[in-house]
């Protein structure tokens, strides 16, 4: 579990994130929804220590992580797995070697449990063909689905994604996103996605914050969210004409 | 009361933001050198990392290194020629001149420069397509600490494997002057190996090699400096590795005057 207490972060004068708490729980997808420099990709930064926090607690079950040592944070950085907008893959390494390298770093797994792990997480994300190609040698939603696999080779507790379908059709969207929900109830982690696609939300957004304005604006589930009275919300779901017209449509 | 001129004293040597831009920037050097000299926390993947670096910083500059320093002797070698006209000169000169020009200068300086170009810019394009694309973000992320995991192999095989082009310079170097001079017809094999071997002081082969050390040290610390703290997009890549050569460059100026003082003088 991983618990926020009044968070805030500056930048020059621009306050980008407000006094934001809340918790995420283990065992469900916890979705950050927001428009674009709403500042969640910030907040996220901030949770795992990218970015320095001005004030507030992160507690990573119970432990806060911004009074922690060097030592320490890099012990606990051991068991997070994160996926990055852009998959951050280290070009100079195959697809096996980037799944493999946290388990040579941090693990006495001899060469070939190391393989046997990477092509047992590449499975788990349908690529199991893809060991030995190179990150360049991959579409946009292989490398999202490889920066998975690097992800959770090392049994994270925690899994953090930032943005993970954007820019792939929405086919793909929802097979990541699905992957992403199964393997946080299989694995039990604490797992924490930023997105700004409703199509996400409705699939797998167990627990719901939308940011705006900079600071907690509504929280609640997928079940809840298209009921909202909440303006600012309304206005951010039903942004679409496709959209609208449902809703209209339901009322009637 | 203390003079308005007094309290401000250093702004009349430099602006405030140059100041304050300058000692940001040799603050947070050493900052990130004092995070590079970390224990590494699995040797092996270093140890891989290294071996990659040896090839790809040192073993792929060769040829540059060889055609450059080749034809460098061999111009050292037909200017000396023609410029010792006086009959109190004699023709041993030339290779006595080629030899000290290239241990004393030549290989360990202007080679220095020329890895600088060739090594600086691909260090600090490297480590800063790895910052603006989250590469580095992900190592911070596994736990890894990525200055030293990034650096500290480019350093050690910088410092490896300089030396051993600077020596590989040099003979190259000597081997061209003697080549093109036989064959340009400026001096015989007699005279050039006899000036070769006159008064030789193998301390200047320490000097040379002492120096490479330190520029090595240089081109592959500040380049990567320049490389890790990189902002922005492609275009703030290509600033950081010009960034890095010209102040590869300048800084490798300032210590080959500070260390030929020091051992030379």
């Amino acid at each position: 579990m991983i618990e926020l207490k009044n968070i805030n972060k500056y930048f020059g004068d621009r306050h980008v994130t407000q006094n934001f708490s809340c918790s995420f729980d283990r065992g469900i997808t916890n979705l950050i929804i927001g428009e674009s420099g709403s500042g969640k990709t910030v907040l996220l930064k901030c949770i795992v220590g990218l970015v320095d926090v001005d004030s507030g607690e992160v507690l990573f079950d119970g432990k806060d992580f911004l009074k922690m040592g060097t030592k320490e944070k890099q012990n606990l950085r051991k068991e997070i797995g994160m996926l990055f907008q852009g998959g951050a893959l280290f070009d100079s390494k195959t697809v096996e070697e980037n799944i493999t390298f946290p388990l040579a770093m941090f693990t006495n797994m001899s060469e070939k449990e190391r393989n046997d792990r990477a092509q047992f997480c590449l499975e788990r994300v349908n690529l199991k063909e893809a060991g030995q190609l190179y990150p360049s040698e991959l579409s946009g939603g292989m490398k999202k689905r490889v920066a998975i696999a690097r992800a959770i080779a090392p049994n994270p507790k925690y899994l953090f994604c930032d943005e993970p379908n954007s820019g792939l059709d929405p086919k793909t969207s929802i097979l990541i996103d699905m992957l992403i929900k199964e393997i946080t109830e299989e694995y039990q982690m604490t797992t924490i996605v930023i997105t700004h696609d409703m199509n996400s939300v409705m699939e797998i957004g167990e627990k719901v914050i939308f940011i705006c304005k900079n600071q907690k604006w509504w929280e609640g589930s997928n079940k809840t969210i298209l009921n909202t009275d909440n303006k600012e919300l309304q206005d951010f779901i039903y942004v679409s004409k496709f959209l609208k017209e449902l809703k209209e449509r339901s009322h009637l | 009361m203390i003079p308005y001129w007094a309290v401000n004293f250093k702004y009349l040597i430099l602006p405030h933001s140059m100041h304050n831009r300058l000692f940001y920037h040799i603050g947070r050097y050493f900052l990130m050198l004092r995070r590079i000299f970390n224990i590494p926390e699995k040797w092996g993947v270093y140890e891989k990392e290294f071996f990659h670096e040896i090839d790809n910083l040192g073993i792929t500059s060769l040829p540059i290194v060889a055609i450059i320093s080749l034809f460098m002797g061999a111009v050292i070698t037909i200017q000396a020629a023609f410029g010792f006209t006086s009959a109190w000169v004699p023709l041993y000169a030339v290779g006595y001149t080629t030899r000290d020009s290239m241990i004393l200068e030549f290989s360990p300086t202007i080679i220095s420069l020329i890895l600088a170009g060739k090594v600086g810019s691909n260090i600090a394009s490297e480590i800063g397509t790895m910052r603006i694309t989250e590469q580095i973000d992900a190592l911070e992320i596994m736990g890894v600490n990525s200055r030293s995991f990034l650096i500290l192999p480019k350093i050690a095989a910088c410092i490896l494997i300089n030396p051993f082009l600077v020596i590989i310079s040099m003979f190259l170097g000597i081997a061209g002057g003697w080549i093109l001079g036989t064959l340009a017809g400026v001096v015989t094999t007699y005279q050039y190996v006899y000036g070769l071997q006159y008064q030789f002081n193998s301390f200047n082969i320490t000097y040379a090699l002492i120096k490479t050390v330190v520029f090595a040290f240089i081109i592959a610390s500040v380049s990567a400096y320049h490389g890790y703290y990189t902002e922005g997009g492609a275009l703030e890549v290509g600033r950081s590795s010009t960034r890095a050569v010209v102040y590869c460059s300048i800084l490798i100026l300032i210590f080959n005057f500070i260390l030929t003082q020091l051992l030379l003088a």
